[in-house]
C-alpha cells in the first residue's frame, strides 16, 4: 500500500495490536478522537476501551504508569500529544523507566514505547515543535528512534514495540503527510541501532535523521560533488560504524540535525568520527543544526531548522579544503 | 461517552443567593481511626478479627522492625553500610498495614522495610541494598516489592502496577507507601488522580511521620490534613492512628477490600519518625527534646503491650526470646552478606539494556584493558562496605 509516515504509524499499531494482546496504546486524546494526528484512528473501534485510552492530561502519570504497566507485563505504547509536553515526564524516563532493569538486575523490565510528534515547521504553538533527542540520548538504558520514512516508520515502531527496552519513538510530524511510499502490508521490521545509507556517493558524507532527511537529500542531489547521505535512524544506541565506514570512504563529513548545536547529537557524531576515521578526514566536520534557543514562534520559525542552503553551504565548505 | 448536559448534579443542588459562600477545608470534618486509646482503653467491639496467633505475629513483626532498625544503626555507625533510615517508632504504622497485604499484591514503599521480610525477601538482601549492591533490589522485585528513593517518583509506577493488574483481573492490588513530604510532588498528584481516573486497584499509604529530612508537617503544605487531598481526585480517604496496630490493621483492611474492587484508596497514617530521617541527618537541628518525648509517651509497641496483657495473650509472648530470634537472623544474614562475592566491573555494564550496545561495550573493554594496564588505578579505588 502508499502510505505517509503517519499513516505508516497507524498501520504498526493495528498490526501489532492485532498480533499481541499484551499491547496496550493510550494517551490524551488517543481514544475516542484517533489522536490529534489521527495516528491512532480506529485504534477503539476495533480494540475496545481496554487497550486504547483516553487518560487525563498528565504526562508524569502516562510515562509513569506506562512504566508500572510493562514492570507487569504489558507493552504500552504512550502517546505523548506533541514533544515540548515530554519534558514534565523527563524524572519518570530518566528515574524510572530506563532504570528499572538495571535497578533489578533484570528481574523486572519497561520494555514500552513513547511516541511523540517532534519538530518546528507545522506553525504550531510554543512547547510544539522541539527537537531535543540530544537530550533523551543522554539517558542510559532509553533508546531513541527517529524514522524519516514511511516504510522505516511502520518497521522500526513495530520493532520497538517488540524490544525489551525502554523507547523514545520520535515521528518527524513535518514530514508525516508529505510524501507517499510503499509501505509493504504485512509485517516487518527495521532493526533498532541500525543505520542505512540512503543515498550513496563517494566525495562527502552527510548525516541527518528523521524531519532532517528530505531538505538534505535535497542538498545532495543539488550539490556539485558525490554525496552519501546515511539515516541515523536510532539516535541511541548509536550505529557509529556505518557513520566512520562511510566517513573513511569519503574523508568528509557533515552532520546535520533541527536540534540546538551545543551538546547536541552532532557533537556527539564528531567525536566517534574523531576517535574512529580522524586520519581519513580530509577536512574538518561541519555541523548544520538549530541554534542554541527556544525554536521561535511561528513567524518566524523558518529561520531556525536547517534549509537546503544551508545543507549546500556546509557540504560545500567540506569539499573546499 | 459521557455527556455534557447543563443538569445539577444532586449534590450539588443548592443555590445561595446574597455574598458567595467559601468552601473552606474547615468544612470538612477528619476524624482519626482509633482503636486502642493512648491510656490502653479500648472497646472491645471495635478488635479486629483475628486469632491469638495473628495478634502475637502482629508483636512480633513490629518488634523484628525495632531490632532492625537499631542493629542496621548500629552497623552504618560501625562504617559496615552506606547510609540508613530508621523506621524506629513507625512499627504500628508499616506492620499493621503491611499485614494486610497478600503475596500478589504490589508493594513499593519510600520509609518500610520489613513488610518485605513478610513477604519472603532474606534480611540478607536487605542489607546488601543498603550497602548499594543492587541484587537487593533483583531479591525484592522477585517478591512484588521496591523501595523508591525519589520521593512520589514511585507512585505513577503504583498506579500502572495496578492498570495492569485490571487488565489481567488478577485478584491483586498495588500499594504506594509514601510520606508526607511525597504529597506536595506533582508526581504524587498525577498519579492518584490518574488511577482515581482509571479505576485501578492502586492503595496510596501515607505514612505522616512529621518530617521530610528537616521540612515539619505543618511547614509541607497549609492543608489541615493530608487525607482531604484525596477528595479532590474523588478518593475516599482514611485518617488512622499510626501508633495504634490495630487501628491501622482495621483501616486499611478495609481499604484494601475497596481497593480490590477499583476504588482507589488514600490513607493517611499519623505516626513519627523517632530517629534521623537517615544516619546522614541531625535531627536535633530542627525539632525539639520535648518534642521528642511527647511522641515516646505514646511508642507504639508500649500501646500494643498493653492491648495484649488486657487480652491475656502478654503471657505467652517471650520477649526476650524473641529478640534474641531476631538478633540470631540479623547476625546470620550479616554474616551471609559479607561473604556476598565482589563483583566484577562488568555488572556496572551489564542489565542496562537487554543487548550490550557496542559503544557500551567497547566503554567496558576500554576500561578493563586500563585497569589490567595501571593497576596503581586502584589505589584511586576505594573499597566499598564489605560485602
Amino acid at each position: 500500500m502508499q502510505a505517509t509516515i503517519v499513516e505508516a504509524v497507524n498501520d504498526a499499531l493495528h498490526t501489532e495490536m492485532a498480533a499481541d494482546d499484551d499491547v496496550v496504546v493510550f494517551g490524551e486524546d488517543v481514544a475516542a478522537s484517533g489522536g490529534v494526528f489521527r495516528a491512532t484512528d480506529e485504534l477503539l473501534e476495533e480494540f475496545g476501551g481496554d487497550r486504547v485510552v483516553d487518560t487525563p492530561l498528565s504526562e508524569i502519570a502516562i510515562v509513569g504508569a506506562a512504566t508500572g504497566l510493562a514492570m507487569y507485563g504489558y507493552r504500552p505504547v504512550a502517546e505523548i500529544q506533541f514533544s515540548g509536553f515530554l519534558p514534565p515526564a523527563f524524572d519518570q524516563l530518566v528515574t524510572n523507566a530506563s532504570r528499572v532493569r538495571w535497578r533489578t538486575r533484570g528481574a523486572l523490565t519497561a520494555p514500552m514505547v513513547v511516541r511523540m510528534p517532534y519538530g518546528a515547521g507545522v506553525r504550531a504553538l510554543e512547547h510544539h515543535s522541539e527537537s531535543m533527542e540530544g537530550a533523551y540520548a543522554h539517558i542510559p538504558g532509553l533508546k531513541v528512534v527517529a524514522p524519516s520514512t514511511p516504510h522505516d516508520t511502520k518497521g522500526l515502531l513495530l520493532a520497538s514495540i517488540r524490544d525489551p527496552d525502554p523507547v523514545l519513538f520520535m515521528e518527524p510530524k513535518r514530514i508525516y503527510r508529505s510524501f507517499r511510499e510503499e509501505v509493504p502490508e504485512e509485517d516487518y521490521e527495521v532493526p533498532l541501532g541500525e543505520a542505512t545509507v540512503r543515498r550513496e556517493g563517494s566525495d562527502v558524507t552527510v548525516v541527518s535523521w528523521g524531519s532532517m532527511m528530505p531538505p538534505t537529500l535535497e542538498a545532495a542531489d543539488e550539490a556539485d560533488a558525490d554525496v552519501e547521505v546515511v539515516d541515523l535512524r536510532t539516535i541511541s544506541p548509536m550505529d557509529a560504524e556505518t557513520v566512520v565506514e562511510s566517513v573513511k570512504k569519503t574523508g568528509r563529513a557533515v552532520v546535520v540535525h533541527e536540534g540546538p548545536r551545543s551538546h547536541g547529537v552532532g557533537g556527539d557524531i564528531v567525536a566517534r568520527i574523531n576517535d574512529e576515521a580522524l586520519m581519513y578526514l580530509e577536512a574538518p566536520v561541519e555541523r548544520v543544526t538549530g541554534f542554541d534557543t527556544p525554536v521561535p514562534l511561528l513567524s518566524m520559525e523558518d529561520y531556525y531548522f536547517p534549509h537546503p542552503p544551508r545543507i549546500l553551504d556546509a557540504i560545500e565548505d567540506a569539499m573546499s579544503v | 461517552m459521557s455527556e455534557n448536559v447543563p443538569t445539577e448534579h444532586p449534590a450539588n443542588a443548592a443555590v445561595s443567593a446574597g455574598d458567595p459562600r467559601f468552601l473552606s477545608q474547615d468544612d470538612l470534618s477528619v476524624d482519626t481511626h482509633q482503636i486502642v486509646a493512648p491510656d490502653g482503653t479500648y472497646d472491645a467491639a471495635d478488635v479486629p478479627d483475628l486469632d491469638a496467633e495473628q495478634f502475637q505475629d502482629l508483636y512480633r513483626w513490629m518488634l523484628t522492625d525495632r531490632v532492625f532498625s537499631r542493629r542496621m544503626v548500629s552497623i552504618q555507625r560501625r562504617g559496615e553500610l552506606g547510609t540508613f533510615g530508621s523506621t524506629r517508632g513507625q512499627e504500628a504504622s508499616i506492620i499493621g498495614s503491611a499485614y494486610t497485604l497478600q503475596p500478589d499484591d504490589w508493594l513499593y514503599v519510600g520509609r518500610a522495610w520489613t513488610p518485605m521480610f513478610m513477604r519472603g525477601v532474606p534480611m540478607k538482601d536487605m542489607i546488601l541494598f543498603w550497602r548499594g549492591i543492587e541484587e537487593g533490589q533483583q531479591s525484592f522485585a522477585e517478591h512484588n516489592c521496591q523501595i523508591a528513593i525519589s520521593i512520589g517518583s514511585h507512585l505513577p509506577l503504583v498506579a500502572g502496577l495496578a492498570w495492569g493488574m485490571d487488565l489481567s483481573g488478577d485478584d491483586a492490588i498495588a500499594t504506594a507507601y509514601l510520606g508526607d513530604g511525597a504529597t506536595s510532588t506533582g508526581a504524587a498528584h498525577e498519579a492518584i488522580n490518574f488511577a482515581g481516573a482509571l479505576g485501578v486497584p492502586a492503595l496510596f499509604y501515607c505514612q505522616n511521620n512529621q518530617y521530610a529530612i528537616s521540612l515539619s508537617a505543618d511547614q509541607q503544605t497549609a492543608a489541615n490534613t493530608l487525607a482531604q487531598k484525596a477528595l479532590a481526585y474523588g478518593m475516599d480517604a482514611i485518617r488512622v492512628d499510626g501508633q495504634d496496630v490495630l487501628a491501622v490493621y482495621d483501616a486499611v483492611t478495609e481499604a484494601r477490600e475497596r481497593v480490590r474492587n477499583g476504588e482507589p484508596v488514600f490513607v493517611e497514617s499519623v505516626t513519627y519518625r523517632m530517629d534521623a530521617h537517615t544516619t546522614s541527618d541531625d535531627p536535633t537541628r530542627y525539632r525539639s527534646d520535648e518534642e521528642v518525648v511527647a511522641w515516646e509517651a505514646v511508642d507504639p509497641l508500649e500501646r500494643y503491650r498493653e492491648f495484649l496483657e488486657s487480652e491475656g495473650l502478654w503471657a505467652d509472648i517471650d520477649h526476650d526470646g524473641i529478640v534474641e530470634e531476631i538478633e540470631a537472623e540479623f547476625d546470620a544474614a550479616l554474616e551471609e552478606a559479607n561473604a556476598f562475592a565482589e563483583r566484577g566491573i562488568e555488572e556496572i555494564f551489564a542489565h542496562v539494556y537487554a543487548e550490550l550496545p557496542p559503544e557500551l561495550q567497547r566503554q567496558f573493554e576500554e576500561f578493563s584493558d586500563l585497569l589490567e594496564r595501571r593497576p596503581e588505578m586502584y589505589d584511586h579505588i576505594e573499597q566499598r562496605p564489605k560485602g
